[in-house]
């Protein structure tokens, strides 16, 4: 339930509009060029400022004006990141917790997506509006007796008080829908049925691996979203077992009044989902374009 | 004795039919259950716990209204519910309408267009603990970058955090910067499922560019934009992490409340004070108020359409 509320839901992506558009006088003056480029460089100016925070001593932080280039204190401070809130146990908490979150995501939302996009049973439109619906209830509205079940459960403070809430996202479900109504042929289903094949075995071996580019776009958008949550893993988790989030949280309101601490920690805490994103970053943003309501 | 070809024996089949009858359920049924759990569930009983006064470890004891009577004659409430309200407009109203603009020129042909769009939307990538993080020092007092930008061209230091209105843009400002590529994208999806026959006949009319964004491209966007600004008033009312994280970590949004919303009053009650049964009255009156929220600005937005 974490987070859903962030995405639109999904409504076809006609793939050849961009294609036909050569008539229009539709290319980019000087103009847009310099607006974009400003945009872009305060766009990712506070990550060079975070690099450049971090690898100088925080003495030089206070001088004005501030330094512009990175120093050579990275890696110590780096450490003392580390060492002051167990950096270290968040990162490796992080990634299990976003690990299962995206696993389960990706899986149960492929099956629920190819059950409402090609699947006929009673209720079939009922459900589907119910599940759109739910993306409209702000995660945080349940907290309280959240918190409260999970401590009956004797889970408050464990990883999986954060995993179970996310197992499954609305948002996935319409992507994953939204997917495989575009890529699913119904002549294939057809085959597998005349060939005698009961639905279980047409989804793992027509429907997973054709749904497979899909879920690589869910699965990164999970990924991302579930590292970077941050309300509910504050309230569940304490400092002894963090996620990165909380120990981000706990290194800001901490006794470590050192700004290029603080900034390696933030770093340390941002690297993984930036490196996915250099690498991925033109797959995400197709991800996100496709999800996106359309007129 | 033989079965016709391709038919199976009848249990068989039967156990087919079951299957393929029963199997959409199946699928289907891990979402809802999973939701029931862990988001209605808890929905629900946030409006039983409202009418109660709860504590981890003890017992529920029946108040009946007295926490909302208590909520609405608190001044700290009114006082949260006014800042979330201004720190939201503070960040919606820009956020949404650079992220417009800055589609506008995503939608362009151009070189570098990959390297545009991803930087755009690279702050959404980061978490909500490390842009407050860098935008508390980016706005620190004495040595604070924005200051010092400031200071170039004449202007004295701004004590941020601790105004009243200063502090509440600095927040907006994180809102703005981790938001608007994202909507930006989103608009941009939207512009490219507008008919390009429509702009064709606009330019064959003499519609200059703007006369095109403005009579075809905005009304194209109307079901988007109303999206966005649905989206966007649910995330301004549950504000939480960059004023938390802003404030070094304490709830109460600085000295005087000066930017407490109401993301950060619940949790100060619930998670500060221990009051669950008050932590809870505050969510189930928000709750009402996004609803009430999201209808007038879908009345507003529908009523400001053109034709």
């Amino acid at each position: 339930m974490t987070a859903t509320l962030e995405r639109p839901p999904v409504t076809p992506v006609p793939p050849a509009t961009s294609r036909k558009r050569l008539r229009r006088n539709d290319s980019a003056g000087p103009l847009s060029y310099v607006l974009l480029g400003v945009t872009a460089f305060v766009f990712l100016v506070p990550f060079y400022y975070m690099i450049v925070a971090a690898s100088r001593p925080m003495a030089e932080m206070n001088r004005t004006p501030p330094p512009l280039t990175p120093g050579p204190d990275l890696w110590s401070n780096i450490v003392k990141a580390i060492d002051s809130q167990d950096i270290g146990l968040a990162l490796v908490n992080s990634t299990i917790v976003s690990g299962v979150i995206t696993v389960s995501t990706v899986l149960l939302c492929t099956l629920a997506g190819f059950a409402f996009a090609k699947l006929r049973f009673r209720g079939r439109a009922t459900l589907f509006a119910v599940a759109l619906g739910t993306m409209m209830i702000p995660p945080s509205l349940g907290v309280v007796p959240l918190y409260a079940l999970m401590a009956n459960l004797g889970l408050a403070g464990e990883l999986s008080s954060v995993i179970l809430p996310s197992l499954v996202a609305a948002f996935g479900v319409f992507f994953m829908r939204q997917y495989l109504v575009q890529t699913l042929p119904d002549e294939l289903l057809d085959a597998a049925k005349v060939d005698g094949a009961t639905s279980l075995r047409t989804f793992v071996s027509i429907v997973l691996p054709i749904a497979r580019p899909g879920m690589a776009v869910l699965a990164m958008l999970t990924f991302m979203t579930a590292w970077n949550d941050f309300f509910w893993p504050v309230i569940t988790l304490n400092s002894s077992n963090p996620t990165v989030q909380v120990a981000l949280n706990n290194l800001g309101s901490g006794y470590v009044p050192d700004t290029s601490v603080i900034m390696a920690g933030t770093l340390v805490g941002t690297l993984p989902v930036i490196v996915v994103f250099l690498l991925l970053g033109r797959q995400i943003v197709g991800g996100i374009i496709a999800g996106a309501v359309k007129g | 004795m033989r079965t016709p070809p391709g038919a199976g024996t009848p249990w068989r089949t039967r156990l087919f039919q079951v299957e393929e009858r029963s199997a959409p359920y199946a699928y289907v049924a891990p979402f809802f259950l999973l939701f029931a759990a862990f988001g209605l569930f808890p929905l629900i009983y946030t409006a039983w716990i409202s009418l109660h006064s709860y504590r981890l470890g003890s017992d529920m004891e029946w108040l009946g209204l007295d926490n909302y009577t208590w909520l609405l004659s608190n001044p700290e409430f009114y006082n949260a519910l006014w800042k979330t309200f201004t720190i939201g407009v503070l960040s919606t109203v820009p956020q949404l309408a650079l992220a417009l603009g800055l589609a506008h020129l995503l939608n362009y042909r151009m070189r570098g267009r990959t390297f545009f769009r991803v930087s755009m939307i690279m702050p959404y990538a980061t978490s909500v603990a490390a842009a407050a993080l860098v935008f508390a020092q980016l706005f620190g007092r004495d040595a604070g970058a924005v200051n010092w930008l400031l200071g170039i061209v004449g202007v004295d230091a701004v004590d941020w955090r601790n105004g009243d209105w200063t502090a509440q843009v600095a927040i907006s400002v994180i809102v703005i910067w981790r938001w608007t590529g994202y909507n930006a994208l989103i608009y941009l999806a939207g512009m490219q499922s507008i008919s390009q026959d429509l702009y064709e006949a606009a330019a064959l009319d003499g519609a200059s560019r703007w006369q095109q964004f403005r009579h075809v491209t905005l009304p194209g966007l109307r079901p988007t934009i109303l999206f966005t600004i649905v989206v966007s008033t649910i995330g301004a009312s549950q504000l939480f992490g960059e004023p938390l994280i802003f404030g070094g970590g304490k709830p109460d949004g600085g000295a005087l409340g000066q930017y407490q919303t109401l993301g950060l009053f619940m949790y100060q009650q619930g998670w500060t004070y221990g009051s669950l049964g008050r932590a809870a009255t505050v969510a189930w009156v928000t709750f009402l108020l996004i609803i009430v929220l999201v209808l007038v600005n879908t009345r507003l937005a529908k009523r400001r359409a053109p034709k």
